[in-house]
């Protein structure tokens, strides 16, 4: 049946997507200006690229310095976590009925209760006294604390998969750890791309962790790069929303090229 | 076959000892310091009972606090999911360009919520300012974010715009779950808009309402990076969370087992508010 465009509803929407552009504008716009241009006209379009702006963010956030962290950081997590989740989450899902597995399941979603600033001061004492207060220890906290939700969506996504598949793959003589990483894991696309995505956008973005655990300010991620800054450099808005605007473009455009494949992936880690 | 089986004892114990050591044994460490007098720092502590959840009762900052990021966390998840419901309905009808305006609307959500903040506080502080000016609206006129008593509503402002996206998608998702059918024999039957969003949608989306109510209020009781970009906690500490308070108290201020027994109380209230509140929303989805 087709039916005929509502256009109230398009109106309205439109209308909506004003509130969402712009700050959006606002921020391109006050990067690619200069501070007399702001002086004159707040709203007005910039008149010229100011990459001067650009340059002296770069310079003085060491921006390609935090730029790799943030990417390495964000990198690792994606796939660790893919590789490791997912299988925690098949033994999980396959072995179910058993008190271990049931009782691991139960445990792990049970953290998802759990408020982060519960651990934050401990975690900052472990993570130090075990000398993990780097990237890679932060990694490493990233792909365990992932687990309480990616096991959710996992063992969701894998009890669908029906398990004829393995049975006769055991029968033709492959063993458990192979039937997962040749039949199961290549079927796990779909949830793979869900669980991928939000832990990239967690890994960027997050301030939190790299805040207590990071030591060394050439750590830094790019959100604490802009913490850091923010507190130095605080009257030069042009900079700083340079600044701002490099931090967020990567995710930006990352989103823009795969913006079908995010918005699927979210809808399908939902559905499940 | 057993030999098999042990694979699966592989593939789960490691994440299990990582993730009682990164995970479990601070959530105990937390409860264990609450009950001494450590300041984080110095080589030794003594045990003091329950008297740091004595003193955090008694404590004008901490009550402060919560009533802070109750009043915030209650506030926006409502006004978050009535909105994002709304949204999704738009972006579920029949429009123009929705592949576009799906792209747009869920956009906020892959920013960091520290950036955004930043964003949003040089808007508050110079940009509405010069509009109130312009058009003689007094409420724009000044620092929303100045004010004692509005403060707050600016961290709404920034933390519904941001989370709408999120929230939309989930929604859209649920609505895509729906059958046109019911919506043609509905149609056929005479039901109008408002009838058929009572009777037909919103009962075959409770589940998605429940999931989205119970995610949003548990991740705005937790308020953090959008108080460091927006306030600071301030003006005084008129907006200061409750994860701003035990972060700024134990690290800087020497609190730590202070703000241990804060955080375990919390911990305590967001157990205790989740449970409350999806025994309450799955009953509701049940009778529907």
């Amino acid at each position: 049946m087709q039916k005929k465009t509502n256009w109230t509803a398009t109106f309205l929407i439109a209308f909506g997507t004003l509130f969402i552009l712009f700050p959006l504008y606002m921020t391109v716009s006050i990067a690619l200006k200069t501070p007399e241009e702001m002086a004159e006209s707040l709203f007005a379009l910039p008149t010229g690229f100011h990459l001067s702006n650009f340059t002296k963010a770069i310079e003085l956030t060491n921006f390609f310095q935090a730029f790799k962290n943030s990417t390495v950081i964000t990198i690792a997590t994606v796939l660790f976590t893919l590789l490791t989740n997912s299988m925690v989450a098949y033994a999980v899902a396959r072995n179910r009925r058993e008190k271990f597995f049931k009782g691991v399941y139960y445990y792990f979603i049970s953290a998802l209760f759990i408020p982060f600033p519960i651990i934050m001061l401990p975690i900052m004492q472990l993570t130090t006294a075990l000398r993990m207060n780097n990237p890679s220890g932060l990694i490493v906290l990233y792909i365990v604390y992932g687990l309480a939700f990616n096991i959710f969506v996992y063992v969701g996504y894998i009890k669908s998969i029906p398990k004829e598949l393995e049975e006769a793959a055991i029968v033709d003589g492959a063993s458990i750890w192979g039937t997962f990483w040749r039949i199961i894991f290549p079927l796990l696309g779909p949830i793979n791309a869900t669980v991928g995505i939000l832990t990239c956008l967690w890994a960027w973005n997050d301030f939190m962790l790299p805040l207590i655990i990071l030591g060394k300010p050439e750590m830094a991620t790019l959100p604490l790069v802009q913490f850091v800054f923010q507190g130095q450099f605080s009257t030069d808005f042009n900079l700083a929303f340079a600044s701002y605007l490099m931090a967020l473009s990567p995710m930006v455009i990352l989103y823009l090229i795969a913006q079908k494949w995010v918005i699927n992936g979210v809808t399908q880690g939902a559905v499940k | 076959m057993a030999r098999q089986r042990s694979v699966f004892y592989l593939m789960t114990v490691p994440a299990l000892l990582l993730f009682f050591t990164f995970h479990t044994i601070p959530v105990i460490q937390g409860i264990f310091y609450s009950f001494t007098n450590w300041d984080g720092f110095s080589p030794s502590y003594d045990f003091i009972g329950i008297k740091n959840y004595l003193s955090v009762f008694q404590d004008g900052d901490v009550l402060n606090s919560y009533l802070f990021t109750f009043k915030f966390a209650v506030l926006t998840t409502l006004l978050v999911n009535a909105l994002s419901l709304l949204i999704a309905l738009g972006l579920n009808a029949k429009i123009k360009l929705r592949q576009f305006f799906r792209g747009v609307y869920f956009l906020p959500n892959v920013l960091s919520v520290l950036i955004v903040g930043y964003i949003f506080n040089y808007l508050f502080s110079n940009v509405f300012p010069v509009w109130g000016a312009k058009t003689g609206i007094e409420a724009l006129s000044g620092n929303l974010l100045g004010s004692m008593e509005y403060a707050w509503i600016g961290i709404v402002i920034v933390v519904v715009w941001q989370s709408l996206a999120f929230n939309s998608i989930l929604y859209l998702a649920g609505l895509q779950t729906i059958s046109e059918d019911l919506y043609e024999a509905s149609s056929l039957d005479g039901a109008g808009r408002w009838r058929e969003f009572w009777s037909i949608t919103f009962p075959l989306i409770a589940s998605f309402f429940t999931i989205n109510m119970v995610l949003s209020l548990r991740s705005f009781l937790q308020v953090f990076d959008q108080i460091i970009a927006l306030t600071g906690g301030g003006p005084g500490r008129a907006t200061q969370s409750i994860a701003h308070l035990i972060y700024t108290g134990g690290f800087q201020g020497q609190e730590f087992a202070y703000q241990s027994a804060n955080s375990v109380i919390y911990l305590i209230v967001i157990v205790g508010i989740s449970f409350v509140q999806i025994a309450f929303l799955q009953k509701r989805e049940m009778d529907m």
